[in-house]
């Protein structure tokens, strides 16, 4: 046991050392293609140095979006944390009642498949007739892409309960709502992370298509002005900030993860 | 002997429809009686109806014809006075060792500090005092065993159907739960239906032995041990039963 762990231990140190050297090679090749050679022209690729420059600069800046980078971020966040919560609160439980309502399943299931089968962007026009240009519409983008991966983990998590611990559950005299809440929901409990990081990763992700709607503020706004505006060197920072927040996010999601789901692996 | 039959099967049948529209039978005309604290071992070749069996007894599966009692009563529904332990992933691996044990009398509502009470006795028992508080996966296919006796014993069942409980052990910790359940066993004596298909954990076991046949499986014939418990499995006599038996266990399948 001691042997594992520290087995585990060095597998981390391992796994953490690859990715620095990895981000480091990257991070060569890009100023070598970059600053040393000229390969490419600066206003399409600028180099590290000077996107490191503007993402600092950033902070204080608000030329020639309007916003500084932490006003986007915000932003941003605040639309998807509303949609993918909203998400959530419906997904879970929906998921749940479908798996484990045989009715409900075939009632509410052609509607769903028909739900999920409309693509992310599929959304945006119907949503701006129906809320507007404003937070809400986006909101609902985030609400409708990262509900399907939650509400379809939440159902298959139910249904993949296996059925000798229903059996022993049942033979101790169990009630059909313990069978749920006591044996069926923390079985599945590790299926439904997998839904509720899926939906974030998915509701993160979409942030940017949200934001070409009409919108004057926001990371995926911050990264379409500047190509207009052809600033390379602030859309890689967008580009940057989206991919740095949404590892906070997964790694917040992680911690939860590890307090409410004990006793595997 | 106490003769009060506590559990009884007269004439079970179960079919399956399979795919091709003729019927299967696994289970025919199955008649068996377990009296009062007795250990009566099943013991059938293959993968043939036994675990369905134990389904039909514990009210889990419907017969497709003949009844069930236990305790007098009909089995129509899982019942808490039939408690059952399976061969694997019997444990809840999101619950304690505790939280285990304690699952049934928990579920029946009764107090905190009664069912803990009782379920520390069993842990106890098994000898896993001190893992209260580890999950499941952090404990040996031995040990995870001992957590599903210990749990089947604290909902205080009339009877108990062991599912070939020690079937996926090691052949040395196996030899260790039989001397433990057989131990336990004639500390906190119950009605013990228990199914293995092999032949020495029958006879080391058991005060009756049921030789089951391969599929469908019916009763083929009985076998009273008298050995003095605990027993040898080295014993003259312990062989010598042995290799009666062995002569009449069917084991290809």
């Amino acid at each position: 046991m001691k042997l594992s762990k520290m087995k585990k231990k060095n597998n981390k140190v391992k796994y953490i050392l690859i990715s620095i050297i990895s981000f480091t090679v990257f991070l060569i090749i890009w100023y070598m293609v970059t600053d040393v050679f000229k390969l490419v022209k600066p206003i399409s690729l600028p180099s590290p140095v000077k996107v490191l420059e503007s993402f600092i600069n950033k902070f204080t800046v608000k030329r020639p979006d309007g916003s500084t980078l932490q006003a986007h971020v915000l932003s941003s966040l605040r639309i998807v944390l509303t949609g993918y919560i909203a998400g959530s609160i419906v997904g879970v439980p929906l998921g749940i009642f479908m798996a484990w309502n045989r009715k409900a399943d075939m009632f509410i299931r052609p509607v769903f498949d028909w739900f999920r089968s409309v693509p992310g962007m599929g959304w945006i026009p119907v949503m701006i007739l129906i809320f507007g240009i404003n937070i809400a519409s986006k909101a609902a983008i985030v609400f409708a892409i990262s509900f399907v991966a939650i509400l379809i983990n939440s159902y298959s998590g139910i249904k993949n309960t296996n059925p000798v611990h229903m059996w022993v559950a049942q033979t101790f005299g169990a009630s059909n709502k313990q069978l749920l809440f006591r044996v069926a929901i923390p079985s599945a409990l590790p299926h439904i992370f997998t839904g509720l990081r899926q939906g974030l990763n998915q509701a993160w992700a979409s942030v940017v298509a949200a934001e070409m709607i009409g919108s004057n503020r926001g990371l995926g706004y911050m990264i379409q002005m500047n190509r207009e505006n052809s600033r390379a060197d602030l859309i890689i920072v967008g580009m940057l900030s989206i991919g740095l927040v949404g590892t906070i996010l997964s790694f917040v999601l992680q911690k939860f993860e590890d307090k409410y789901v004990r006793g595997r692996h | 002997m106490n003769n009060e039959v506590v559990i009884k099967c007269e004439n079970i049948s179960k079919t399956f429809p399979t795919a091709d529209g003729t019927a299967f039978d696994v289970i025919a005309d199955f008649s068996i009686e377990v009296n009062k604290n007795e250990f009566v071992v099943l013991i059938g070749p293959g993968q043939c109806g036994k675990t369905t069996l134990i389904n039909i007894i514990a009210g889990l599966e419907e017969a497709t014809s003949g009844i069930v009692t236990v305790g007098g009563e009909l089995v129509t529904e899982p019942d808490p006075k039939i408690g059952v332990v399976y061969q694997e992933t019997n444990l809840f691996p999101w619950l304690t060792v505790m939280g285990n044990v304690e699952f049934g009398p928990k579920a029946q509502g009764e107090s905190k500090a009664s069912r803990q009470e009782r379920a520390q006795k069993y842990i106890d028992l098994v000898g896993l005092t001190g893992f209260e508080n580890q999950h499941p996966n952090k404990l040996s296919g031995g040990m995870q065993q001992r957590v599903g006796i210990a749990r089947v014993y604290t909902n205080e069942p009339l009877v108990l159907l062991l599912d070939e409980p020690f079937g996926h052990l090691d052949a040395q910790t196996r030899y260790l739960m039989e001397e433990e359940l057989e131990k336990i066993w004639r500390q906190e004596r119950r009605t013990v239906l228990f199914v293995t298909n092999n032949l020495e954990e029958a006879i080391f076991l058991a005060d009756r032995i049921v030789l089951m046949t391969n599929c469908p499986s019916t009763v083929k014939q009985e076998y009273i041990i008298d050995l003095p418990r605990p027993r040898d499995i080295t014993s003259r006599e312990f062989l010598k039963i042995r290799e009666e038996i062995s002569k009449n266990l069917d084991l290809t399948s």
